[in-house]
């Protein structure tokens, strides 16, 4: 008996998706091609429900301000509330916890020399709800445990690329030495290019994202050699959350020696507000 | 050029590295104090008395009731935690990203629906400063 890695959920965590969801306004000529790639993917989610998911994500400035800002931390309580970001908090249900499997990833992960920072009192923001909505909708509330995991891209420097493949590889193998028949999935949210902030707000690099999705997919240890500089200078300030894309590409079972992984399902759009959106599934 | 902040000849970008971080302290602090309905309140009301409630520079505190968010970032201002302040304002994402271009919400809104702002000619500082 033991857990395994079943599939890779990646995707953006666009606030205003989020708002206009909860609005009912999520629909006309701006919306309708977003949601549109994410049908198929509701439809997979209900086949393929898992039994808890491990899902890498960014604070922004909520639950971490400048008193604290781990780089790694993971979620091991069992519920984490919805953070008032300054709107009020969203409309979605509290997130359970899977306090177990997270202690678990913490007892084999920390030896293999990951400083986890471990969490039992977290609220979680966009980052961690907004993909939760795309996938499942609007339900009273989720239907599984899912474990936080808050990665710093904020504040530099930030985790490089090849720290965060292996972190993934390690989280993987920890989740396999679960010694209980769970289903996992590891989700990795955020990007694609994007910037906020600055005169050159508003970048999006749509070549850029598309080889950075073809080459998670089929070379993601070439993929992790990337500098973050490069990540800052074609996929904008706010895009390097891409690199949080890797450590859910290194829990696959492939980088273990397994077969590659499947692409269930590979969706881009712009824009959503100011941002570039990707999304795929990818199935052990 | 510095040679471990190899991005600053990227145009247009504010890295929020450990000095942004050190001198934008209490800036965002602030920011994160917003995010309880009662401040935004507090702060709505009085700015000013608001504002001196915190170890801010006059400076930063200028640029907060001007609501210049390309000086807040100058002066050690986080986007994410900037955001409160506009979320206190009722203000979306994308009205204040706006804001920072020197374009209209209208412009902005319209250049995002036809791809976003290209890289090209955006990658590098020298290339800003060949069209000026």
């Amino acid at each position: 008996m033991s857990a395994s890695v079943t599939a890779n959920v990646y995707s953006s965590h666009v606030p205003a998706i989020g708002a206009a969801i909860d609005q009912g306004k999520a629909t006309g000529p701006y919306w309708d091609p977003l949601m549109a790639g994410y049908e198929t993917s509701k439809a997979w989610i209900k086949e393929n429900t898992p039994d808890v998911i491990f899902l890498i994500y960014n604070d922004h400035a909520n639950a971490f301000s400048l008193d604290l800002i781990p780089t790694f931390a993971i979620g091991t309580g069992p519920d984490f509330p919805i953070a008032d970001e300054g709107w009020g908090p969203r409309p979605v249900p509290p997130v359970k916890g899977h306090p177990e499997l997270a202690y678990h990833i913490v007892q084999e992960v920390i030896p293999e020399g990951f400083d986890l920072t471990i969490v039992n009192k977290l609220e979680v923001d966009h980052g961690l709800t907004i993909p939760l909505t795309l996938m499942f909708g609007q339900p009273d509330e989720w239907p599984c445990p899912v474990i936080p995991f808050a990665v710093n891209v904020v504040q530099y420097p930030i985790p490089t690329g090849e720290r965060s493949l292996a972190l993934g590889k390690a989280i993987g193998r920890a989740i396999r030495s679960f010694p209980e028949d769970l289903n996992v999935q590891v989700w990795g949210t955020g990007g694609m290019s994007h910037q906020l902030q600055g005169p050159r707000a508003g970048l999006i690099n749509q070549p850029w994202d598309n080889a950075f999705l073809d080459q998670l997919i089929a070379d993601p240890e070439t993929l992790s050699h990337m500098s973050y500089v490069e990540y800052l200078r074609e996929a904008g300030s706010e895009g390097v959350e891409l690199v949080m894309w890797l450590i859910a590409r290194g829990a696959m079972p492939d980088m273990e020696g397994a077969d590659a992984p499947t692409v269930r399902h590979r969706f881009y759009h712009v824009p959503a507000s100011n941002t570039a959106v990707g999304h795929l599934i990818l199935e052990a | 050029m510095s040679a471990d902040k190899p991005y600053l000849d990227i145009p247009g970008t504010t890295v929020f590295d450990a000095d942004q971080s050190r001198i934008g302290y209490w800036l965002n602090q602030f920011c994160m104090s917003l995010m309880k309905p009662e401040n935004r309140q507090r702060f709505l009301a009085d700015e000013r008395a608001y504002l001196d409630e915190w170890d801010m520079t006059e400076d930063q505190k200028q640029a907060v009731m001007s609501r210049d968010l390309n000086r807040m970032l100058s002066l050690g201002g986080n986007i994410y935690f900037l955001a409160k302040i506009g979320a206190t304002d009722g203000k979306s994402f994308q009205a204040m990203a706006a804001s920072m271009t020197g374009m209209s919400e209208e412009e902005y809104r319209e250049m995002m629906i036809s791809g976003g702002r290209s890289p090209d000619g955006n990658r590098y500082l020298s290339e800003w400063e060949a069209d000026e």
